[in-house]
């Protein structure tokens, strides 16, 4: 959303440009023959091209934001006993956005501390070779079918989990997340979570891998010459760089993970919302929508929707958010 | 505080190519010694050899001795983070911590260095290292704005605050002065002579009449053509240096017949 606003409002100041260059009255001969040279008209279709650019994002963006409220309205405007088998909306969507926030959370929790880690690894200690050849394999990650991590996850990892669960439970049990009786087949949100991690810790590790290695020499040399470890100097020069850009980073995988539909709906046997993480239970709206819409028809297709509205919004107000803890810091971003 | 360098029979390679050769050199502890030489002859990679910066690079290594008041910096066993430590270094470009304010950039090395420090000891240690950078009249009233603000030669003193925070035995500068306005320069070069009070300062230079204000001996570096190693032709007092030098090259070089 940001990313539009920006590139519209770098069009427009391109255009800007261009104007008051043609424009300015007491330019001699010289200055309009600079104005009038070939570069002029590149630099109009240029600005023309990038500003073409950013309106088609806010139209497509403005195109589904429409599509989503008109579809959702008969959902929202209907007597509530008619939607989800007489349960009504609010009562039908609130489960599963908590199912959805909990499991891009845990995947987030697990996710970031292991992507900083091997995106550091990959910037700064591994040697040149070995560097490259992760470098690689992280971007054949990226570029796994979420279907394949779904099929690992539900044949795989879902029965290799159940032991740890069952330990999980009998020794941490008291804890609400961690209660008993754990699924017999592992198919549950935790799961779940742990599959959406494995398939964002390759998005969150390539760019901030990018970001760590745009460091600037300066700073790490200064940070070196203060007698600085190579870890002192990451948490004195790199990571503060690179705040901005972690965010960034993960706020993709966080996109990526509430919007997850394929694994999820594979990986985790759906129900009511529970507490426990170690039974079967819980849903989240991608997987929802995508399990019922088949057979959707009607109101109950508009209910669909109105849910992919909901995650619509989630979406968008966590990047808001992640946008503001950027801007609070920019003062001391570097940028100026 | 202060202490002297010994350098005995230097080598610097980069992998296989033999970047700086065979530099003797004895640097007498509280002065002043600059560097001089045409671009590329080796003096910025010896002088990153004293405090052992140019191990940054992959593939850099040295042969011979660097001896800090008898201690060889390349001793085995001998922790570069630790040379660095007693060795300070300024930089071409003035590079504060972007994200850190005035006050935290001074204290970087310092919380290093010596772990936690009590509220008070940090206000005496950011105090009298901005007094001892000439920077403390022009921040003391915004010490928690971001160092960045502040105007290029501003920053290249707190950079030199933050170095001396760490209170080292020798502070290296790597031509602190090229990307500085004149009246800058001239702080920066009075910071200098105050510094040498105190310090033992090795700095690099283009600039031949700073070198010529600043210091109290020089040495010149040259090298023979492209590929071959850079080396010391001349060691001496600035004033036998710049008026009365013993080779033609060195003599070429500062009347400026050269290059």
């Amino acid at each position: 959303m940001t990313r539009t606003v920006h590139e519209t409002a770098r069009a427009t100041k391109g255009r800007d440009l261009t104007a008051t260059e043609t424009k300015t009255p007491e330019s001699p001969g010289r200055l309009r023959a600079l104005s009038s040279r070939q570069g002029a008209a590149g630099d109009k279709v240029f600005s023309g091209a990038a500003l073409a650019a950013g309106a088609i994002i806010l139209v497509v963006l403005v195109a589904v934001a429409v599509f989503l409220v008109v579809q959702a309205m008969p959902a929202l405007l209907a007597p509530q006993s008619q939607i989800a088998n007489g349960e009504g909306f609010w009562p039908y969507i609130f489960p599963l956005v908590v199912g959805t926030i909990i499991a891009a959370a845990i995947a987030l929790l697990i996710a970031t501390p292991i992507s900083i880690g091997v995106a550091l690894f990959i910037s700064h200690y591994a040697p040149r070779r070995l560097s490259q050849i992760l470098g690689y394999i992280i971007d054949l990650l990226a570029a796994i079918p979420s279907v394949i991590f779904g099929a690992w996850g539900i044949s795989f990892l879902a029965p290799a989990l159940v032991p740890g669960y069952t330990w999980l439970s009998s020794a941490l049990g008291w804890i609400p997340i961690f209660a008993g009786p754990p699924s017999a087949t592992g198919k549950t949100l935790l799961t779940a979570s742990i599959v959406l991690a494995v398939m964002v810790i390759p998005i969150i590790t390539s760019v901030c891998r990018e970001i760590f290695l745009q460091t600037p020499k300066l700073h790490e040399e200064a940070a070196l010459a203060l007698g600085a470890t190579r870890w002192e100097m990451i948490r004195m020069a790199v990571l503060p760089f690179a705040r901005p850009g972690i965010i960034s980073a993960v706020m993709l995988g966080l996109g990526r993970a509430l919007g997850e539909t394929m694994a999820v709906a594979l990986v985790l046997s759906s129900g009511p919302l529970i507490a426990s993480l170690l039974q079967s239970g819980n849903q989240t709206i991608a997987a929802e929508i995508a399990l019922n819409f088949p057979e959707a028809s009607g109101l109950s297709l508009n209910t669909l929707i109105a849910a992919g509205l909901v995650l619509f919004i989630v979406t968008l107000a966590v990047n808001l958010l992640a946008r503001w803890v950027i801007s609070r810091h920019k003062e001391f971003s570097g940028a100026n | 505080m202060s202490k002297r360098i010994d350098v005995k029979d230097l080598n610097v390679y980069y992998g296989n190519f033999l970047a700086v050769e065979g530099v003797s050199i004895n640097i007498a502890a509280r002065s002043v010694t600059a560097f001089i030489g045409p671009s590329g002859c080796g003096k910025s990679t010896f002088l990153r050899t004293l405090n052992r910066m140019h191990e940054v690079l992959p593939g850099a290594r040295v042969e011979g001795q660097v001896l800090l008041d008898g201690d060889d910096l390349y001793g085995s066993g001998v922790d570069p983070v630790a040379v660095r430590s007693h060795v300070g270094m300024v930089f071409q470009r003035p590079n504060p911590f972007p994200t850190m304010s005035i006050r935290d950039n001074v204290l970087a090395g310092v919380k290093l260095n010596g772990g936690r420090l009590s509220k008070s000891d940090a206000q005496e240690v950011v105090e009298s290292s901005l007094k001892g950078a000439n920077l403390w009249n022009e921040v003391k009233d915004r010490l928690d704005k971001p160092g960045s603000g502040l105007s290029g030669g501003q920053q290249q003193r707190l950079c030199i605050a933050r170095a001396i925070a760490v209170k080292p035995d020798v502070i290296l500068m790597d031509e602190p002065c090229s990307a500085l306005d004149p009246i800058s320069t001239l702080a920066v070069e009075d910071l200098i002579n105050e510094l040498k009070e105190r310090y033992t300062v090795v700095i690099v230079t283009h600039n031949m009449q700073q070198a010529a204000r600043v210091s109290d001996k020089t040495a010149f570096f040259n090298i023979a053509g492209t590929g071959k190693p850079g080396k010391l032709i001349e060691y001496a007092d600035t004033t036998t240096i710049f008026n009365n030098p013993k080779e033609k090259a060195t003599e070429d070089y500062v009347s400026g017949r050269f290059g």
